[in-house]
Order: structure tokens, then sequence, then C-alpha cells
């Protein structure tokens, strides 16, 4: 089966800094693959990549096999902080990616997005009316309205508190169970990325090539007594030790 | 499942807009109470000022009384009301001039640093500098008309639009411009639908401060030479001792400024607004 993405000994030089070096692993169509890491080891550069928004300095990424050069209508993305535009209100937003490719927007599909997320009523708000998951719902909505083959998301719910991310992560499964995007999924939380994805894999710290690959094989929609069960808590610490190894490994090197 | 709506969020943040100016607080005024107060307050300062002068009898050619000064505005205002329009011809045109070229050098210079950083002495040497003082060497070259004054207004204008809206186009936010980017948009999209917004609450600040410098400057040129113009009547008066005719028209400039003002207040408040 030929992945849906493919990274390929993906590297990335910031001058004389390596953020990213040697690091490889595919992403199977439909799924939902999280990736973990220490901040700072190149997870943003990584997705970056992935969208097409630059070049890597060696490797490359392939969508269906073929050599991502530049941002692609097949890939969404949503960003580290909702990232909407603070002089349009919400639909201005969703409407956003429709306006810059000259497209007419498909509104059955964005009012049902909209409905989904429980954002119907809040068109005319502007972001800072909204708060913090309503609006990192609209730019789901955004990011989706364009019915990308990919969505590429990172660090979504990092601003966000406890209860808002866990709602927010039912939400995102809720939606793959529909529509069955295909998900890279960027956390520093264990718990989420456990909860959310078919795939955990952990990246080392800077520059990031992956050290640790997991398979979550656990029955969706994903209930509290499968988050609770000794499976997942054995697996939340394995990947506990594979973070916190790293970091032992780094205070030993500094001494 | 819905978050309840925080009736106010982002306090902390920034305010660099018209709205958020600490000026912009007397015109917030809405409820009839408080109109009604700032009303008792003018009549008050205004008949106060009016007894004060009259108990006292200080002389006209000192300060003319509030109703003499009403009075000869009456009185005066067809023969003033044209030298009106000749300055707003050289205010307007300008402004136009030098705002126009202002916003463009700004939208094209932030795009290219190092070409912002050895302009930007020249552009402070122009802001800093009073244009009035080249007014006279205008004269000489240009004559007594409209250009040298259009000339000294877009002068004074041009730079303070410059430097504020290069302060607007230089608040980048690359969250945005990826956002745009990942979209496919053009350089010339992202212009317009990232990088124009952004700054549009800066490039309001400018645009009033230059108005605000472009009608000093107005004045000035005007009172430095030829035949027409408020500034020229305000000379006029003076050298006639015709106070309150003088204080008519300095009435009248003031009734500009604060136009000039409450426009750009009313049209950040319209699309600026989002910054507060
Ligand atoms: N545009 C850039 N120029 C220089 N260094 C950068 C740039 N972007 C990221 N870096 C550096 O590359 C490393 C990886 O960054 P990033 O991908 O944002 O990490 P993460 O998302 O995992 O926290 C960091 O050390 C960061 O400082
Ligand atoms: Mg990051």
């Amino acid at each position: 089966m030929v992945a849906k993405l493919a990274i390929r000994d993906a590297g990335k030089r910031y001058g004389d800094l390596d953020a990213l070096k040697g690091c490889s692993f595919d992403v199977a169509d439909k799924t939902i693959v999280s990736i973990v890491g220490p901040s700072g080891c190149g997870k943003t550069t990584l997705l970056w990549s992935m969208s097409g928004l630059h070049g890597l300095t060696s490797g490359q990424v392939d969508l269906d096999g073929q050599k991502i050069t530049g941002p692609r209508p097949e890939i969404g993305l949503v960003f580290q902080e909702a990232n909407l535009l603070p002089w349009r209100n919400l639909m201005g937003n969703i409407l956003f990616p429709f306006e810059v490719k000259g497209q007419k927007p498909d509104m059955p599909w964005i009012d049902h997005l909209m409905d989904r997320v429980g954002l119907t009523g809040f068109e005319k708000r502007m972001p800072r009316e909204l708060s913090g998951g309503m609006q990192q719902r609209g730019s789901i909505v955004r990011a989706l309205s364009l019915r990308p083959q990919v969505l590429l998301m990172d660090e979504p719910f990092g601003a966000l508190d406890a209860f808002t991310r866990e709602e927010m992560n039912r939400l995102v499964e809720e939606i793959w169970l529909e529509t069955r995007t295909t998900i890279v999924f960027i956390t520093h939380s264990i718990e989420e990325a456990i909860f959310l994805s078919d795939r955990v894999i952990v990246l080392s710290k800077r520059p990031g090539r992956v050290m640790a690959d997991y398979t979550v094989g656990l029955p969706r929609p994903r209930s509290l007594e499968v988050m609770a069960s000794r499976e997942v808590f054995d697996l939340m610490n394995q990947i506990k030790a594979d973070i916190y190894g790293m970091s032992s490994m780094r205070s030993k090197a500094a001494e | 499942m819905t978050d309840a709506i925080p009736e106010f969020k982002k306090a902390e943040v920034t305010q660099v807009g018209l709205t958020g100016s600490a000026l912009a607080s007397g015109l917030g005024a809405t409820t009839r109470r408080e109109i009604a107060i700032i009303l008792a307050v003018a009549v008050i300062v205004i008949g106060g000022l009016e007894a004060v002068l009259w108990w006292y009898a200080v002389p006209q050619y000192i300060l003319p009384r509030p109703s003499l000064i009403a009075a000869a505005l009456v009185k005066e205002f067809p023969l003033i009301l044209p030298h009106l329009g000749y300055t707003m011809v050289s205010l307007l045109s300008g402004f136009a001039i030098g705002a126009g070229t202002g916003m463009i050098l700004a939208a094209v210079v932030t795009q290219y640093p190092f070409v912002e950083k050895v302009i930007t002495p020249y552009i402070l040497v122009l802001v800093t500098t009073p244009m009035l003082a080249l007014v006279p060497l205008l004269i000489l070259r240009f004559g007594f008309g409209y250009t040298p004054r259009i000339i000294a207004v877009a002068l004074a204008v041009g730079p303070m639009v410059m430097i504020n809206a290069a302060t607007g186009f230089r608040r980048t936010d690359s969250a945005k411009i990826a956002l745009a980017r990942s979209y496919g948009a053009s350089t010339l999209q992202i212009f317009w639908k990232i990088r124009a917004p952004m700054a549009l609450p800066m490039i309001l600040v400018g645009l009033m401060i230059g108005a605000i410098f472009g009608l000093l400057t107005t004045v000035g040129a005007e009172m430095v030479g030829g035949g027409f113009g408020l500034g020229n009547r305000l000379t006029t008066y003076s050298s006639m001792i015709d106070m309150p005719e003088f204080f008519a028209v300095i009435l009248l400039l003031s009734v500009i400024g604060i136009l000039i003002y409450v426009i750009f207040f009313l049209i950040g408040k319209k699309w600026a607004s989002w910054e507060t």
C-alpha cells in the first residue's frame, strides 16, 4: 500500500543549526498519526515541510507518491493558535480560503461543519468575541472547508484549558470518524496523542528524528474506560520514559 | 458544548489604533446625562469667559469677548468663506499627494529592510524639520500661488504618514502570512488581505497626525506669503487690530482641526476597531 504521506530522510538546517535530520516515516491513508517530542525538536519545522510552506534542506515529503514542492489544496493546516484574522468575523475567516482561491464556497458543507463544531449562530462574531476553544473550532472549520485529504495540526489545543482540550479532542475524533481525513497531529500532551492516534511517533531532541513509533490499536470512539485501561497506562509510561530518557541523557552530557 | 462568550477579552492587548487613544474618550459620550453635563460645562466656560472679560473691561486687542467673536464670525462670514475654500484646496491637495506618496513608499520600503534602513534617517529629518521653514524658498521659486503651499503641505504630511504606515506594515505576523500562503495566496493577495488590514490602524494614526500637521503647514504658509487663505486673513486682521475677526478665523481653524480628528476617529471605529 502506498502511504498517503511519506517523509523520506527529511533534514532542515537554519544557518548552522540542524533542526531536523534523517527523519523518516510514513503516514497511512485515513489514519491519525501524532508526533510528540521535546520542545524545539523540529516538530513545527517538519509539519511546515509536509504542508509545502517551506522546503527541506535534504530529503523530501511525498503526498500520494508525489514530491511536495509547495502548498497543496489537498492539505489543510491548523495552526498553533487559532490564527483567525482579527479584522474579519468568523464567517469571513472561514470564507478566506475560497476568497484567496477565487472559488465559490461550498455553503452546505460549511454550514454542516459549523453545526458539527457548535458554531452555528456565531458567524457574525469577531474573533475577539469568541473563546479560545471557539476560535480553534473556527479554524478547524476553515481548514476542513476545502475538504482536504490530509489535515496537519500543530499543537492546536496547547493554549486551551484541560476541559476545553478534552472536548476538542473528542470533536477531532468525531470529525475523523465522519470524514476519515488523514490527520497528522503534533502535541506535547502524551495523553492527547494516545487518545487521538492510530500511531504515535516520538521524535528525539534536536535534530529531530524518529526515536520510537507506537501503534495504538484501541477501539473507537475511545471511551473514558478505554483511556483508563492498563494498556493506555503502560503506553503512556513507555512514551514518557522515551522522552525523559532523552532529557536525562542531555543532563548527563551537560555535566 | 458551546462556550459562554466572555464580554471582555484580551484587555491586555496593546492598542495602537486611534480608537484606543486617550483623546478618544471625549468622543465616547453617549448618555443624555453625559451630553448634558458636557454642554453645561461648555456654557459655563464660555459664559464665564464672557463675564470675566466684561467685568474687568479687558481691551479687545488683548482678548475679545466670545460674543464679539461670534458676531464677527457672522458678519465677516461671506468674506471669510472663500478663504476657507482656498485653505481647503491647499490642505486637501497637499494631503492627498503627501499621504498617497507616504503610504506607497511605506508599503514598498518595508518589503526591503535594507532600503528601509538607508532611507529612514532622511524621513526622520523630514518629519522633524518644520516644512514651514521652506515656504519662503518655495515662494521664490514658485511664486505666490497654490504651488508652494501644496508642496509644503505634501512635504509635511508625506513623511508623517510614511513613518506611521511603515510601523504598521512592519507588524507582520508570520503565522497569518503562512496561513494565506498555505491557500496559495500570491504576494499581491498577501499584501491586500493580510499586510494592509494589519497596517490599517497605524495608517489611520499617520493620516490623522499628517492631516493636523498639514493644517498647521497650510495656515503657516498662507501667513508667510500670498494674498489668500485663512492664514492670510489672520495676518490681515491682526495688522488692522481687528481682533474679533482674527479670533473668528482661529475658531474656524479649530473647527477644521476637530473635524479632521472626528473623521479619522470614525473611520478607525468602523474599519480598525478589531484592534481594541
Ligand atoms: N525560521 C527559523 N530560523 C532559525 N531557526 C529556527 C527557525 N524556525 C525554527 N528554528 C529553530 O529550529 C528548532 C526547531 O524549531 P521548531 O520546529 O519550531 O520546534 P518545535 O515545533 O518542535 O518546538 C528550534 O531550535 C528553533 O529555534
Ligand atoms: Mg512548534
